[in-house]
């Protein structure tokens, strides 16, 4: 009974937990470069368009023979391809113009949502984009069967969470085991010194800005397919909580996981407290547990934040010739 | 000469920026229209251009829809003064509205004046309360205000849906506020009546329009005032400027913090106070949605770059463009068009160093740098006042022209106003 309960937490976590986990990544490589990337829910909701277009389009031709799964992959990739293309003037801007970081980024948000309505009303006369959910995975084969391990990570699930663990990881290599990665995290840090051993500020800063719009692009996606069935040109506002991750994840990748699934945790309670019987049973209105996550977030980071760990030179632009 | 030197100048230089990147938003706007259907495409950019106003309603719609916007605007704009985003000001807004409600509904033993300005004051609390709790935590707890508004956005979106029900101002028919009693709205003054059409039948069709612009309008006065003029805005600015800098000159950072979030979201309850309180029958719907007036002072703000009176404008050009955009689906055409050139304008207005650098090409001065005069303005005093004279009469002017086209009595008149406070010095 309650380890039903437990598995159905986790099972649930995970969609919450996933996007926020994969955003707050590409978040950080941005950041860590030196860009603030305040367009994160604007380049997810655009990928997620992307994506979610390209799906209805498939599933709605005569000749849909593609099977699910390379379906969603392929749709995936669209989803991240249209995130760097739209996190490319965000880099310009912030950039080579070194104009304000939170403008170019404000607009790329502003942006993102009327862009998917209006192009899906001229197609469609309405707002929503329906797909049909192929990408379920009831078990995975062989692993779903373990006992114990089997229900909680391969039951009732989605490529997508296990795409988010390999981007952490790949994230984490790339961060602190490449010279590649020593050489971003410089640019975030001290770009003159960086500048000064014969690093390309600028170049790194575009790639750090590129995979945040990659991953971003992507986690619009992986958002979209688990917890809907239309796509109404939004994403609930998880590129905004998605950087709320990141500041309380300081940065750091193994931080960020914990606090994106402490989010996820909390937003699950928030959404599913009624199929959970004993919280269900508690006297307490919906709408505190609707705000569960939010109050969570504020005073965890109200209790950690006093030292904070920010990149030194994020959301300056860099200028060669300042000291 | 003096055109030239107003250019020049690093306000006439913004001006003329955002002039640019407006006239580029308005051109991604028709190369849209042109995409989507290329045989409405002129009639639909002439809609957007003039539809804000073709007769009096429609001038008197955009003057109502202009209003909570000016307002959120000048909480964003505050609040950048001090170097601060606030992006908080949809939850401000929203708890402006449920107090000035609840006040307008509950003070029923005041007299109908006195309840109206119960509850603007108790809206302007609200949000003020709302304000200062990001800025408390980014004061004493350093915690990001960016996070913290946005967290505060949502709390109070779901506690004002919980408290509209609790509190018994739940409109269950409608799924929103109940209506505030008009005695407690606030006068039109027959504004209504002024800006309205008549229709074919011959009655008169008015606007929404009501008392709540003037005093959107005297915000933006008052606020210039308090920024440009008094020892208050002068700290508040210099936090902006240079944090480091404030502390050393004896100033006090984290009050100012906290000083300047209250009073952003002070002005965005007072923008949510005018909403409900307008007689237009609106109230707060109950449903799990940020209030888009919050987010929608960003824009208002960056375009008005950060400056009262330049927020005046931006906040009625971008409420006249949307009304043209909800006119424009006579043609077919998806309003949402309006927030693409918003957006494209804002895009565009980041890049003003790429107009700056054109632009001083082209009015080059040898002795002038208008980025360099940017950082002496707070440094020297006398200078200072003296720069920030021309820097406001060139955005003033450069301001009102852009919006001039659709003037009516009252922006006139505060335009004068500011010309003859701010402009003087600067003439000489």
């Amino acid at each position: 009974m309650t380890l039903n309960v437990l598995i159905f937490i986790v099972q649930q976590m995970m969609f919450f937990s996933i996007p926020l986990l994969i955003v707050a990544l590409g978040g950080m490589f941005s950041e860590r470069s030196g860009v603030v990337n305040i367009a994160l829910e604007g380049i997810m909701i655009m990928g997620a368009f992307a994506g979610v277009m390209y799906i209805f389009i498939t599933q709605n031709s005569d000749s849909s023979s593609i099977s699910g799964q390379v379906l969603l992959i392929i749709a995936l990739v669209i989803a991240a391809v249209t995130g760097i293309i739209i996190a490319l003037p965000h880099g310009y801007a912030s950039i080579h113009m070194k104009s304000n970081q939170v403008i170019s980024g404000t607009a790329i948000n502003m942006l993102a949502p009327a862009f998917a309505v209006y192009v899906a009303r001229m197609i469609r006369t309405v707002q929503q984009i329906p797909f049909t959910n192929q990408f379920y995975i009831e078990s995975v084969p062989l692993l779903g069967n373990i006992p114990f391990i089997g229900p909680f990570f391969f039951q009732k699930t989605y490529i997508t969470t296990y795409l988010g663990f390999v981007v952490l990881i790949i994230s984490w290599i790339v961060l602190y085991k490449t010279p590649f990665g020593l050489r971003l995290r410089s640019c975030g840090e001290h770009p003159q010194a960086a500048d000064s051993v014969g690093i390309n500020v600028y170049k790194m800063r575009y790639i750090g800005v590129m995979i945040s719009g990659a991953l971003a692009g992507l986690g619009g996606l992986v958002f979209v397919i688990p917890t809907a069935t239309t796509f109404d040109a939004t994403v609930a506002g998880y590129g905004f909580l998605a950087l709320a991750v990141l500041i309380f994840g300081q940065w750091r990748p193994g931080r960020i996981l914990i606090a994106a699934f402490f989010f996820g945790l909390m937003k699950t309670i928030s959404v599913a407290y009624t199929s959970i019987s004993f919280l269900n049973r508690l006297p307490i209105p919906s709408a505190v547990y609707k705000m569960i996550p939010y109050l969570a977030t504020l005073i965890v980071l109200t209790f950690t934040s006093k030292n904070s760990m920010a990149p030194k030179a994020s959301g300056e632009p860099y200028d060669k010739g300042s000291r | 000469m003096k055109i030239k030197r107003i250019l020049s100048s690093s306000g006439g230089m913004n001006a003329l920026s955002s002039l640019f990147a407006i006239i580029l938003g308005l051109l991604a706007g028709f190369i849209i229209l042109l995409v989507s259907n290329p045989s409405q495409a002129v009639a639909g950019f002439v809609t957007i251009l003039t539809g804000g106003f073709s007769d009096m309603f429609n001038i008197g719609q955009v003057l109502y829809y202009s209003m909570p916007i000016i307002m959120t605007g000048l909480s964003v704009g505050f609040a950048g003064k001090t170097g601060l985003f606030n992006i908080g000001a949809s939850g401000q807004f929203t708890f402006g509205m449920y107090a000035a409600v609840l006040a307008a509904v509950k003070c029923s033993f005041l007299p109908n004046p006195l309840r109206c300005a119960a509850a603007i004051i108790a809206g302007m609390l609200a949000g003020a309360i709302w304000g200062l709790i990001p800025g408390m935590l980014k004061a004493l707890r350093n915690v990001h205000e960016v996070i913290a508004c946005i967290m505060m956005n949502y709390i109070g979106m779901y506690l004002v849906n919980h408290l509209i029900r609790v509190t018994g101002i739940f409109d269950q028919l409608r799924n929103t506020t109940v209506r505030v009693p008009s005695g407690a709205n606030m006068p039109s003054l027959g504004l209504n009546n002024f800006f309205s059409t008549k229709t074919a039948q011959g009655s008169i069709r008015p606007s929404s329009l009501g008392s709540g612009i003037l005093i959107a309008i005297a915000a933006c006065i008052l606020l210039y005032i308090v920024l440009e003029k008094t020892k208050l805005g002068y700290e508040l600015k210099s936090c902006g400027f240079n944090r480091e800098a404030a502390r050393y000159a004896g100033i006090n950072e984290n009050r100012g913090i906290m000083l300047s979030m209250a009073i952003a979201g002070g002005l965005s309850g007072l923008g949510g106070a005018l909403v409900v309180l307008a007689g237009a029958g609106r109230g707060i719907s109950v449903v799990d949605v940020l209030a888009g007036e919050g987010f929608q002072g960003i824009p208002v703000a960056l375009l008005g770059l950060y400056n009262p009176i330049g927020i005046l404008f931006s906040g009625i050009l971008i409420a006249h463009l949307t009304q043209g955009g909800f006119l424009l689906q006579r043609l077919a055409f998806a309003p949402e068009i309006i927030d693409i050139i918003v957006a494209v304008i804002i895009y565009f207005s980041a890049l003003a160093l790429l107009f700056k650098n054109i632009l001083s090409y082209i009015f080059r001065d040898k002795n002038e740098s208008p980025q360099i005069e940017d950082d002496d303005e707070e440094l020297e005093d006398d200078e200072a006042s003296e720069a920030d004279e021309t820097n406001s009469l060139g955005s003033v002017e450069k301001e009102g022209e852009l919006v001039l086209v659709e003037s009516s009595l009252s922006e006139n008149k505060t335009k004068d106003n500011n010309n003859e406070t701010g402009g003087e010095p600067g003439d000489s």
